[in-house]
């Protein structure tokens, strides 16, 4: 069976069908991802001073990321506007490079920015034992500059397994700058380049923790928000990469010599859900990695 | 009835979006659109930079800051959704279908808004 309206436009839609349903699916798709960002917004604005974290991301890595995920969106439109105009090696050439971007963007994300969040320590003082680790949190350096206060100890676990014993009473943690040297005014505010763990050592007891564990959704709602919109985000620009592969195989080198309008409009769908994906990037990068 | 039964050449389709010209773009409006795209690129680039480098300054509060790198992702969004994704000119249908999303989506925010508020406990 044939698809009608694939070239030439349905008389009362005034579109050919693809147009139409990518809209519709990027309808649905603003909610989806307006239903994640409503959550984000909520808890955002219900978390505790100090309980929303700052700074805890890869900000190079992520603006390079931006980056990518932009310059893809320029190089599939530009394979689209080289099919309107017939030039197929062109075609080939942009699409290649955008496929290229976003495998880049899903390696960045898959193989580095998240695995370093699965071994970045951290545990949550209890209220009644802040004053107890203040060396650690330079609490009332924080609350006489006016600043949102600190209530938990982050870096590399050593002795990793007191996650689970219960005969170890203590965590060995090698503290990251921010827990170092606290009362430091370069601490108060995230940096642009991230600092890794220093050489001081902690220990902290168990008792005085409310909660422990690597930087997985479980450790906070800023997690919690941050994987599973960064993932499904990343489902996405799966989905669009198999897309870009499938037209960029011979698939669309026979479809190109029996009718290359249609070709160019399944690149031009394709290219529209690119650039929703990228567009809903452009919001995620600031809430997350910035601010 | 069906115009994909018969195979078109690349040189035919030319000429029907040449000729009639019943597509929104054919191959010279394309060429003409090339520098807006890369255009566009540049610019989506540099407010990139931009938005990264206003995080680093205070506006006094975080919810002003907030703001600040929304209005410019606001502004990036747009810039894709208007030239990118051609949305500066299309048919009417698919600005049908929008408003009734952009309806939907802004009725979503308004409760996430009325939860935080909750004027019956304040």
């Amino acid at each position: 069976m044939d698809i009608p309206y694939t070239v030439t436009a349905r008389p009362d839609t005034g579109l050919w069908n693809a147009k139409v349903g990518i809209w519709l699916f990027l309808a649905s798709e603003v909610m989806l991802f307006g239903g994640l960002f409503s959550a984000y917004v909520f808890l955002r604005l219900d978390a505790a001073p100090g309980d929303w974290p700052h700074g805890l991301l890869n900000v190079p890595v992520g603006t390079m990321n931006t980056a990518i995920l932009i310059a893809s969106s320029v190089t599939v439109v530009m394979a689209w506007a080289s099919l309107k105009m017939r030039r197929f090696a062109r075609y080939k050439l942009y699409m290649g490079i955008t496929i290229l971007c976003g495998v880049i963007f899903l390696a960045v994300k898959l193989a580095y920015e998240w695995p370093e969040k699965f071994v970045h320590f951290g545990a949550h003082i209890k209220t009644e034992a802040l004053e107890k680790y203040e060396p650690y949190l330079g609490n009332k350096h924080l609350l006489a500059k006016g600043h949102e206060p600190r209530n938990k100890i982050t870096g590399h676990l050593h002795n990793h397994d007191a996650l689970h014993d219960p005969n170890i009473h203590e965590f060995e943690i090698a503290l990251d700058q921010v827990n170092a040297d606290p009362t430091n005014p370069d601490s108060d505010r995230p940096h642009f380049w991230p600092v890794h763990a220093t050489d001081k050592i902690a220990h902290v007891d168990k008792k005085d923790v409310k909660f422990a564990g690597m930087f997985l959704p479980n450790f906070n709602t800023y997690f919690a928000t941050y994987f599973t919109i960064t993932g499904l985000h990343g489902l996405h620009v799966l989905g669009g990469v198999l897309v870009f592969i499938y037209l960029w195989l011979p698939v669309g080198a026979n479809l190109y010599k029996r009718n290359p309008e249609h070709l160019a409009n399944r690149v031009e769908v394709a290219g529209l859900f690119w650039h929703f994906v990228d567009l809903v990037w452009i919001f995620v990068f600031p809430l997350f990695y910035l601010l | 009835m069906d115009e994909t039964h018969e195979p078109i050449s690349a040189e035919a389709a030319a000429v029907q979006d040449d000729g009639h010209a019943p597509e929104e773009h054919a191959a010279h409006d394309v060429a003409k659109h090339i520098r807006a795209y890369l255009m566009v690129g540049l610019t989506l680039l540099v407010f990139t930079a931009i938005t990264v480098a206003l995080s680093y300054i205070d506006f006094g509060t975080q919810k002003a800051n907030v703001a600040v790198a929304m209005l410019v992702a606001t502004f990036k969004a747009g810039l894709v959704a208007a030239i990118f994704m051609h949305l500066s000119n299309e048919k009417r249908m698919i600005y049908r279908i929008l408003i009734f999303t952009a309806f939907f989506v802004l009725g979503l925010f308004f409760l996430t808004y009325l939860a935080w508020y909750d004027p019956i406990v304040r």
